[in-house]
């Protein structure tokens, strides 16, 4: 029998997923093998290279993961990476279908593509091409993170994110910042800080009462004679998209001038090249980088986007290398007269099965995991088709999880969060626990139950629908639009507030929601306190409905039709 | 599992209630009176004794989106000397979406040295709040920052 490894050695294109330029791609050779040497084979330039990580959400083991198909740009992002999806991604970076680019990037074939050339990430994998980079570019490099990273698994959850803290700590690196690792609660986030050797850094943080910055906003490194300043920008909507109540004295917010002022310091400190960690997600990140001047690189996260090139927005480079470390990014700097002078970057895909595992993180993941393995390899069901999370109006998961809560519930409707993480599986996968609580691994997961008329129901998808496709992005506030099970409708992305959603029906019978009538909604995740912790969690639910289907059978489902011109 | 009965009346208050996959509800789901563009216009009129109004000078620190709207931080400045004969009289801040159009005004002199304030307000929804300034040669500026007041909790 053929492991996977000697088959993608022995049939496929190289993976040249360079850029800075889209040469990269077309100059990918057929025939050349995938290994580990051909990932990591870059031109190096300069004195700085940037090895950038983020939004991996506890994802140590490698997974699946399907990026999205529907991922609409509005307003000045229409049209634009990393808005562009499916065949047209494909033909807008010269990527050839089948190949493992394409299987990387976009969401074709998956489900086909993902049993040639198998699962991606692995932060032991990670780790090797971090290691690989730094002894290649001794005292070149920095190792940013742009946050969500202690988020999102059964040991993160139940070691409140220690598992990552301790898995990172193996890969040394120097900055991060954060979003969900604030859902852990305010005096916890200080504890896990506490451990870190590299700074926490989230410099649009101030404390309510008295406005004064709750966390270091900059860090200066130096780097082969540059003098380098990482700023940092947890996600700036944490109070309105998750639990306010969990770190209450803590106001976020983009706070363009408060960036501009900590760009000015560090430019005044002598920083040659000014470097934004960000987790403003993509949009905000290309808005910001017009409005703040002086700001070389824009580490972006939060929207999960991996995009093969650097985007130039007024001559800062933003660099977004999509999530649960299915993607690290190498971005060579060449400093003159403290601008940019040349570079050149690459997302690095990781073929997990190619790529060998750091022993010291392998021990570390093995450690962190094994008070759950038993648990977490629990078998639950089996999957016919793909079940995945990301796209903008709904998932297969995610349906899965409406379902659930409809039947056991006995709810008419249901609602689930619109969250960007959790990874994906492909047909025929057995679902475990492991993989439930990918999708579910909150500190807020408890399952509610409430009445809600037709006219409440209509307000809140109204709401969810502007805080995505609100044209303007600093207007849009938190993940994709909240999932619904039990009622289909038409949305249409281009409208505003109050219009985009029409012809809401029920799917079971077909009627017209009733504006005035009364309907059940079972739903989970209320960042309200009462009704989103000290109930049933939302894993049991799903869990007891997998265990008594055996099979999961979930196509999409057409319940939202999508107008988007 | 928590169950909660929504039937607020106001919007002025935040309900406990949840839904989106989320959320403390913003209430009201109600059609009680409020200010709308037209009365916060009319306010204006009567507090400037309907001076002609340019555009500017005026500018209004606000949050893109309310984190809580029951105090929302603003800051407000004018561009101006703070001469003798040279000054920013009066800021009035004005609602476009709360129950009534008034906020507050703030007075200044020469003395005061510069004309910034800062307060904090309260949000009933998503709406512009719009800064006057009168200047001591009888001028009056104007901006609008809109506030967006969300449910929320969809978080990435």
């Amino acid at each position: 029998m053929i492991d996977r490894r000697d088959f993608i050695h022995a049939s496929l294109a190289t993976l040249a997923l360079s850029g800075g330029t889209l040469s990269g791609y077309r100059s990918a050779i057929a025939g050349q093998k995938i290994t580990q040497e051909e990932i990591l084979k870059f031109d190096a330039k300069g004195q700085v290279t940037l090895i950038h990580v983020g939004d991996i959400h506890s994802q140590a083991k490698p997974i699946y993961f399907r990026e999205p198909s529907v991922n609409i740009g509005v307003g000045d992002a229409l049209g634009l990476p990393p808005h562009i999806t499916g065949k047209a991604m494909l033909k807008k970076f010269g990527i050839k279908a089948g190949s493992p680019e394409a299987y990387a990037l976009s969401s074709e074939d998956f489900g086909q593509l993902a049993k040639t050339y198998g699962k991606m990430g692995g932060l032991d994998r990670v780790a090797t091409l971090v290691k690989a980079i730094r002894a290649e570019r001794p005292n070149h490099c920095l190792l940013l993170d742009s946050g969500d990273t202690w988020q999102g698994s059964w040991a993160s959850l139940q070691t409140r994110g220690e598992d990552m803290v301790k898995i990172m700590a193996t890969m040394k690196p120097d900055a991060i910042t954060g979003h969900w690792e604030f859902t852990y609660g305010a005096e916890r986030v200080k504890e896990l800080i506490d451990m870190l050797d590299f700074p926490f850094l989230a410099g649009n943080v101030i404390s309510n009462e008295w406005e004064e910055p709750v966390f270091e906003a900059t860090k200066m490194y130096e780097r082969n004679g540059v003098k380098i300043a990482v700023v940092g920008q947890a996600f700036p909507y944490t109070p309105v998209a998750n639990p306010r109540w969990m770190f209450p004295d803590w106001s976020f917010g983009i706070r363009d001038s408060l960036v501009q002022e900590h760009v000015n310091k560090a430019r005044a400190d002598g920083a040659d090249l000014v470097v934004l960690l960000s987790h403003n997600g993509f949009d905000v990140d290309r808005k910001l980088a017009t409005k703040v001047k002086g700001i070389d690189v824009i580490l972006t996260g939060h929207t999960h986007d991996a995009i093969p090139v650097t985007i130039n927005v007024g001559g800062t480079l933003l660099v977004a290398s999509g999530c649960s470390g299915k993607f690290v990014s190498r971005l060579d700097l060449d400093i003159k007269g403290k601008k940019i002078a040349g570079f050149n970057y690459k997302l690095m895909p990781v073929f997990s099965d190619v790529i060998e595992k750091d022993a010291d993180t392998a021990k570390v993941i093995a450690e962190t995991r094994a008070p759950y393995e038993s648990h977490l390899n629990e078998v639950l069901g089996t999957t016919k088709n793909s079940l995945y999370r990301r796209g903008n109006m709904s998932g297969t998961f995610d349906d899965l999880i409406c379902n659930a809560l409809i039947e056991k519930k006995d709810a008419e409707i249901s609602l689930s969060p619109g969250f960007r993480w959790g990874p994906s599986l492909i047909p025929g996968q057995e679902i475990t626990n492991d993989d439930l609580y990918s999708q579910t691994a909150t500190t807020y997961a408890s399952v509610y139950k409430l009445d809600f008329t037709g006219k409440q129901i209509k307000e809140i998808l109204e709401d969810v629908g502007d805080n995505l496709f609100n044209p303007d992005p600093y207007f849009q506030q938190g993940g994709d639009m909240v999932r619904v099970g039990g009622l289909s409708f038409d949305m249409d992305a281009r409208k505003t507030i109050g219009k985009r959603i029409t012809n809401m029906r029920l799917t079971r019978n077909g009627k017209d929601l009733d504006m005035g009538k009364t309907y059940s909604v079972a739903g989970w995740s209320s960042v309200n306190k009462e009704t989103g912790t000290g109930g049933q969690p939302v894993w049991d639910v799903v869990r007891d409905y997998i265990k008594e289907k055996k099979v999961i059978d979930l196509k999409p489902t057409g319940d939202i039709r999508l107008s988007n011109g | 599992m928590t169950k909660l009965k929504v039937d607020v009346l106001d919007r002025r208050q935040f309900v406990i209630a949840s839904g989106a996959g989320a959320a403390a509800i913003i209430a009201g789901f109600s059609s009680a009176a409020h200010a709308t563009p037209e009365t916060a216009a009319e306010l204006i009129k009567k507090l400037t004794n309907s001076a002609k109004i340019a555009e500017g000078k005026i500018k209004i620190d606000l949050p893109e989106i309310a984190e809580n709207g029951n105090t929302v931080p603003v800051k407000v400045s004018v561009e101006s000397p703070m001469t003798a004969d040279n000054y920013v009289k009066t800021v009035h801040l004005v609602s476009e979406g709360n129950p009534g159009p008034e906020i507050c005004s703030f007075h200044f002199t020469p003395m005061s040295g510069n004309a910034n304030a800062a307060t904090r307000l309260r949000l009933a929804r998503t709406q512009n709040v719009v800064g006057i300034a009168e200047m001591s040669d009888g001028t009056v500026y104007m901006s609008k920052t809109q506030v967006k007041v969300t449910i929320g909790g969809c978080g990435g």
